[in-house]
């Protein structure tokens, strides 16, 4: 099914997504990766605060490509977003309701989604040039020194993606191996 | 004896770096293409008309075709009878990259040590693969390889007894494993023989082979072939979302092996298997 949501999500939206649903973001969302990820879990151990508010919010696993002189971003697809396994179930414990990356996640983050009514969606990887065009603004907000891995705010417009892990714990990546 | 300045060489390098990351070749722009007529899933379709619409929008508007622009992969073919002129051919080839990802506003994805991890800036340095052969020529392949996939490939070191149903397992367990981790639709790159580090090496030269091109030794050609279709019943589809086309192609590559041994080196590339070929 087609939906349009926006980004911060809201509850009683996110309860309606099922796997498998074809979704086009509009709104806030930031970008945080691998190096982002390991510096925000390290700030929290310490007690500091984040750079973003997670609340009702969505990160985007991606790590751009420079932007040319004119356009807010360069190519701008998913990175894999196992690698954020380890620091999501915390993220999301504290209010984050949506992740965007590709490929699979732990028992642990899917536990995670379903006690915080949340959800994962895939992008389409290798699709960074095309989904460069739903991205109208790019801010480096936090971690500047991280370069390509620097947390940006982007302002997105019907962004694309496919619910993988919806706040029922389904799983679409599970799901298509099952039906063969 | 062919003097070939070094300046040549920074100069080809930048270009290809460039020009893989924006084109796709044309054998791979086919797959496609007969991916997205033959699909079943209707997801699947819809992702297989994404990625050709993102190879459009890559090549018309200078935006890379993924963000992951990649390690440098460089194969150099020498002739003996070549002179490198005017300084060090390894600083020539890494300058080439250095100026291709810095004018080609491409991603830096290279980190200077692998626990201590500053990025080098400027995606230095390249992994280079020097190879001697006859003649006053020089071959450079640059195949920028992004770790979506790279992180998925694997070796097995099989035994003898093991054989050809050991080889098929091992590929197909690999490619279970990567799923929708890699990319897919995959290409796969298979290194069967030699030793550890020379299987991963035909691996990853099998990826820089033409899709469209078997192997020449029927075995080798049937097997392909085989391994192709076996994972193309897997399911796992365009994107890992279920369908008809998991991977585009299997390439595999031999070598001679020890009496002990049955080495695999198996390297997954996702649906964008960038590389570029010129002869200096």
């Amino acid at each position: 099914m087609e939906k349009n949501i926006t980004a911060p999500l809201i509850g009683s939206e996110i309860k309606e997504l099922k796997s498998g649903d074809y979704v086009y973001i509009t709104g806030t969302i930031y970008t945080a990766r691998d190096a982002a990820h390991k510096r925000m879990y390290e700030a929290l151990e310490k007690g500091e605060k984040l750079p973003i508010d997670l609340e009702n919010n969505v990160i985007y696993y991606m790590g751009p490509s420079p932007a040319r002189e004119g356009r807010p971003i360069g190519s701008a697809g998913p990175t894999t977003a196992s690698r954020m396994d380890k620091y999501a179930p915390k993220m999301l414990d504290l209010g984050l309701k949506g992740m965007i990356g590709k490929g699979k996640r732990s028992e642990e983050v899917k536990s995670a989604i379903v006690r915080n009514n949340a959800v994962y969606f895939a992008a389409v990887g290798g699709a960074g040039a095309l989904l460069s065009k739903s991205i109208k603004k790019s801010e480096v907000i936090a971690y500047d020194d991280l370069g390509t891995e620097a947390v940006r705010k982007l302002e997105v417009e019907n962004f694309p993606a496919i619910v993988v892990i919806d706040s029922k714990g389904n799983n679409l990546y599970e799901m298509v191996l099952q039906s063969c | 004896m062919r003097e070939i300045d070094v300046k040549t060489v920074t100069e080809n390098i930048k270009e290809m770096c460039i020009e893989a990351n924006h084109f796709l070749s044309d054998d791979m722009k086919e797959c496609l293409t007969n991916a997205v007529e033959s699909e079943k899933s209707e997801l699947g379709k819809k992702v297989l008309n994404s990625l050709e619409e993102n190879l459009k929008i890559a090549r018309e508007d200078m935006i890379p075709i993924c963000q992951d622009t990649g390690m440098a992969v460089i194969f150099i073919k020498i002739g003996q009878d070549v002179h490198f002129t005017g300084g060090n051919l390894e600083e020539a080839i890494n300058e080439g990259v250095r100026r291709g990802y810095i004018d080609g506003f491409l991603r830096k994805s290279v980190v200077n040590d692998p626990l201590i991890r500053e990025n080098t800036k400027d995606n230095t340095p390249a992994i280079i693969h020097y190879e001697i052969v006859n003649g006053d020529k020089v071959t450079i392949t640059m195949a920028p390889k992004g770790f979506g996939s790279e992180n998925m490939s694997r070796i097995f070191m099989l035994k003898p007894a093991d054989g050809i149903e050991g080889v098929k397992n091992a590929v197909l367990t690999a490619v279970k494993d990567a799923g929708p981790n890699a990319c897919p639709p995959m290409v796969i790159g298979v290194g069967i023989g030699g030793d550890f580090e020379k299987c991963a090496i035909l691996a990853k030269k099998a990826l820089t082979r033409n899709v469209s091109v078997h192997s020449d030794i029927p075995y080798v050609k049937e097997l392909e072939i085989e391994l192709l279709k076996k994972i193309n019943q897997l399911s796992i589809g365009p994107g890992g979302l279920g369908g008809t086309n998991t991977a585009f192609a299997v390439n595999i590559e031999t070598y001679p092996t020890h009496i002990a041994g049955l080495p695999v080196g198996i390297n997954i590339c996702c649906h964008v298997n960038r590389h570029v070929t010129r002869e200096l």
